[in-house]
């Protein structure tokens, strides 16, 4: 029987290990040196919040693997041997595959900065980080003060965390107003405001120059590069994005780049070695889309694009419109499409933007001005149904059929007030404007 | 992980980390107005009845709204869920036993000890608690006050007051505040107020109402066809007979219309009064439901159980109630039983004929139960003697249901236990009306909650905060509607789900069930080979 190993335990490899036996009898194991059990790993921060406890994070029951006979094998990899199929593992043992899948996800990034690797300072990906972030700051008595590098989605998250225990929270962010790389500026505005409305204290144009050390060699303060401010912190959060966890593969044969350089078919350079998820990065960016996309849905799809080829019937990995979703303390967001910010949007691409007046809501509509083909969406605060914005897309509707027909894609719970109306009354007011 | 162990198992400091000064003082004057309750029941003699009972439902009342003020106001809208793990009331530590505990004791000698309250016997007047509650009795209806009433007016207020609590939670969400203000207006106005000024209407010599919940439906309401409650409806002339006529049209034409159209939730989350307590005073132990595959086979056996129980129970009631002849009543034993069992067999028939798909698996185990039924019934009507089914007397058979599923199960175990086994244990397992609506919810309705196509991360949220253990998460991750019989329709999935996947939604009932992984985001090519199974 074919040995099938996958290597990481996340949604990528799990979602390839379901599939795999949906479609055969083949020997699969999962390795992993983080988890005896898949979790959801996007849930990780309503564990410390209290929202749920970590058994509540896995989405299968303990049974689940045995009775579909997916063995799980924890354990960390520290070198493949691609041309005999062996894994060695930390503790001398080793193992033999007969198809090889690294499925390893991201870990932190850290620029070099004078003493990122503190005691005290963290990033947050892993479950052992969330350990470690209960031990450094169970509450505001232990830690008095937290310092976030970086402002994404991981940092928002871990500022909320910590706000919900009452820490205070310094964030840095780099950018001039939140996640303005990504988002269009009347969005991440809105955003900063919200942000600051929790009372976070929120630092924009702030780069990290140092971390400073006390005695015991545990962080003590940050100096911010700018101003040269020293903010004295018990803990200091490093969320300046990730990157592919694949530190194991140095002096392997398999060709790396940033991530495990991966054909459309997922697989590596050495025959029956596949990767998936964040770790993998595509030789040619597809689309829009990055090179590595370390986003749980398209790990998700990867999975199951695997799970066909191993299964004998070899296909690419084909990702269809793209979309998205996070969320900001209380505002959603959802993101269907391209919407670029203006730092990189293309020539063509206009925006249609509308926000309601409580500053928790908006939209962005992005368009081809010359066509007005809809380009994509983002919302904030109105949930948007994931199926009819699909169809427009893959059917190039114009933003104007777009505007006409928003109420169809509307997704909020029952009896909630609806803006579509708002909505179009701003964008023929604004096209006037324009044409005017 | 190691501070909510520290939590959980704090005896010295439960919770002192996370309640603020304000928090405690409400709490304090919670506890007084509940201690003057416990005085009140020792007999210990405080004075003026009025004063002592306004002060202390006052002061519970404010300890409950200050307490949700300070917890609540203060912070922006949006879900309120956080340390809700940490707190030793909401995640069975010590003080969740204790309330649990202290409920349960207070559920036995409701129901099983009311001299114990302080109830009058054989026109004795009332001592204890239940005196202190005579004076709004006697302002209500006109008559001294019973274990019963004390009960109505405590569970009436704990609503008022939670919902309260669960408004301002939900302050931004409308279906939310919309089902609250609905729940607590059915209990005021239609379980607590109508059914005592009815009672008050019956003092003067020219009317003659029963003391009838107007929304309170069979076979939840398990004694609306006993003989005395049928009795006392005929007795009031037309207006009761109307009332008796409204009961079986409920039941049998309007609940099944707006099941039809809205799924049960208009019933168990917006009307119900087990709903109604389940979904405000017992808001804070929904994520203690158990959401295991083997919690589900257990409610599945139970509730179908207990249904069956009702059904047979309430027939043999109804049954014994009747003549043989038909010159004195046109409904003779021979023709009610016929007549039941016409409408069961239609019931199968069509479920068979039009829903084999929808069904499933679960067919053969409904047609067990079918066919044990009117096995049941039949043996009923040929072996019995007028009062007996298997010669075990009707009144029995009525009074064990009583006993054990109407206030064994759904006081003690279904509240008493709230703060262990989570806060719809009856509705669950238990209610015979539930499983009816259910059946109807699962097989014909427009009902489902959509998934909003591949945006689940499997978080759980929706799962944990499903108060009827349904494992939400298990759907929504695969791209599939949720169309369960037990869910409750209270839209708390959906409010807490943090990426927007999760809608409530009436709609044709085409496409309704979609046990297909239709995760979007693939192409579609992909999409059909994951399909092939």
């Amino acid at each position: 029987m074919e040995h099938i190993v996958i290597i990481g335990n996340g949604v990528s490899g799990v979602t390839l290990a379901r599939h795999i036996r949906k479609k055969s009898d083949k020997k699969i194991t999962l390795i992993s040196d983080e988890t005896d059990y898949f979790f959801s790993r996007t849930a990780l921060m309503y564990v410390y919040m209290g929202h749920m406890k970590f058994e509540h994070t896995q989405p299968y029951e303990n049974w689940f693997w045995e009775k579909n006979k997916i063995n799980l094998k924890k354990g960390h990899v520290k070198k493949i041997d691609t041309e005999n199929k062996q894994l060695f593992f930390d503790d001398n043992t080793n193992m033999t595959y007969d198809k090889l899948v690294i499925a390893t996800g991201s870990k932190p990034n850290k620029f070099g900065w004078p003493g990122q690797d503190l005691e005290g300072v963290l990033g947050l990906y892993h479950k052992q980080d969330l350990e470690k972030l209960e031990e450094l700051a169970p509450n505001n008595a232990v830690c008095k003060r937290a310092v976030i590098i970086g402002g994404g989605l991981i940092g928002v998250e871990l500022a909320e965390m910590l706000h919900s225990r009452n820490i205070p929270v310094t964030f840095l962010v780099r950018e001039s107003s939140f996640w303005n790389s990504v988002l269009p500026v009347g969005e991440s505005e809105m955003i900063t405001r919200h942000i600051q409305n929790h009372g976070i204290d929120l630092r924009l144009n702030a780069n990290l120059k140092e971390i400073r050390s006390d005695e015991n060699g545990r962080a003590k303060s940050v100096i911010i590069a700018e101003t040269g401010e020293e903010i004295e912190c018990d803990l200091v959060g490093l969320t300046a994005g990730v990157s592919p966890n694949i530190n194991f593969l140095k002096g392997s044969s398999i060709e790396t780049d940033k991530g495990v350089l991966v054909n459309r078919y997922l697989e590596t350079s050495v025959k029956d070695v596949y990767a998936i998820g964040d770790c993998a990065e595509q030789r040619e960016a597809i689309g829009n889309r990055k090179s590595i996309e370390a986003v749980w849905y398209t790990g998700r799809m990867m999975g199951e694009t695997l799970a066909q080829t191993l299964c004998g019937n070899r296909i690419q990995y084909n990702p269809g419109n793209w979309f998205n979703s996070a969320k900001f303390f209380d505002i959603e967001y959802q993101t269907y499409g391209w919407v670029f910010s203006e730092k990189n949007k293309k020539e063509n691409e206009q925006h249609f933007h509308w926000k309601h007046k409580s500053d928790t809501k908006c939209i962005t509509i992005a368009y081809d001005k010359n066509s007005r083909k809809f380009l994509g969406i983002n919302a904030f605060g109105i949930r948007m149904r994931h199926e009819v914005f699909n169809r427009w897309l893959t059917k190039e509707k114009t933003i104007d059929f777009v505007i006409e027909s928003l109420h169809e894609a509307n997704f909020d719970p029952e009896f909630y007030k609806k803006y579509e109306k708002e909505i179009r009354e701003a964008y023929h007011q604004q096209s006037e404007t324009i044409n005017a | 992980m190691k501070s909510e162990i520290n939590h959980s198992l704090s005896v010295a400091k439960p919770d002192s980390s996370h309640i603020s000064i304000k928090q405690k003082i409400a709490v304090s004057f919670g506890l007084i107005g509940l201690f003057v309750f416990v005085l009140y029941a020792f007999n210990v003699p405080l004075g003026s009845n009025p004063i002592w009972l306004t002060g202390s439902l006052l002061f519970i009342a404010l300890g409950v709204i200050l307490f949700a003020n300070d917890l609540y106001s203060k912070k922006l809208e949006g879900i309120k869920n956080d340390k809700v793990w940490f707190y030793s009331i909401s995640s069975r530590g010590i003080l969740g036993w204790a309330a649990g505990i202290m409920l349960t004791g207070f559920y036995i000698v409701l129901y099983f000890f009311e001299e114990l309250l302080g109830q009058g016997v054989n026109g004795a007047p009332n001592t204890g608690l239940i005196a202190l509650f005579d004076p709004l009795s006697f302002l209500l209806k006109g008559k001294p006050a019973s274990q019963w009433f004390v009960y109505g007016t405590l569970y009436t207020l704990a609503i008022l007051i939670f919902g309260y609590k669960f408004l301002l939670k939900y302050r931004h969400n409308r279906y939310q505040q919309l089902r609250t203000i609905s729940v607590m207006f059915f209990q005021l106005g239609f379980a607590y107020l109508i059914p005592e000024f009815m009672a008050r209407l019956n003092e003067q010599p020219q009317y003659n109402l029963p003391y009838y919940d107007l929304k309170s439906m069979w076979p939840l309401n398990y004694y609306l066809f006993d003989g005395w409650s049928v009795d006392s409806f005929i007795s009031s002339g037309t207006l009761g007979i109307g009332m008796l006529i409204f009961g079986v049209v409920s039941i049998f034409i309007i609940s099944p219309i707006l099941t039809y159209k809205y799924g049960k939730r208009w019933y168990c989350s917006w009307v119900c009064g087990c709903g109604g307590l389940a979904e405000t005073a017992g808001d804070s132990f929904r994520q203690l439901s158990n959401k295991s595959i083997k919690a589900w086979k257990i409610e599945r056996w139970l509730i179908h159980t207990v249904m069956v129980f009702s059904i047979i129970m309430t027939v043999a009631v109804i049954y014994s109630y009747l003549g043989d002849d038909s010159k004195n009543y046109w409904l003779t034993k021979g023709l009610f039983i016929s007549l039941v069992i016409i409408i069961l067999s239609a019931i199968f028939a069509w479920t068979i004929i039009f829903k084999r798909k929808e069904f499933g698996k679960d067919a053969k185990y409904g047609a067990i139960g079918y066919f044990v039924t009117i096995t049941l019934l039949v043996t009923l009507h040929f072996t019995g003697t007028t009062n007996h089914i298997f010669y075990i007397p009707s009144w029995e058979l009525r009074s064990a249901y009583g006993v054990y599923i109407g206030a064994i199960f759904s006081g003690v175990i279904g509240t008493g236990f709230y703060p262990i086994l989570g806060n719809r244990v009856w509705c669950r397992f238990g209610c015979p009306m539930a499983a009816i609506l259910g059946f109807q919810q699962r097989l014909f309705s427009k009902f489902r909650i959509t998934t909003n196509g591949g945006q689940c991360i499997s978080c759980g949220n929706c799962s944990t905060y499903c108060e009827m253990g349904i494992d939400v998460r298990a759907y929504a991750q695969k791209g599939e509607n949720i169309v369960r019989s037990s869910c409750v329709g209270c839209g708390v999935c959906s409010a807490v789900c943090p990426r927007g996947v999760l809608k409530l939604e009436n709609d044709s009932q085409k496409g309704r069930i979609n046990p297909n992984e239709i995760l979007l985001g693939n192409d579609v090519d992909l999409m059909t080979l994951v399909n092939n199974k």
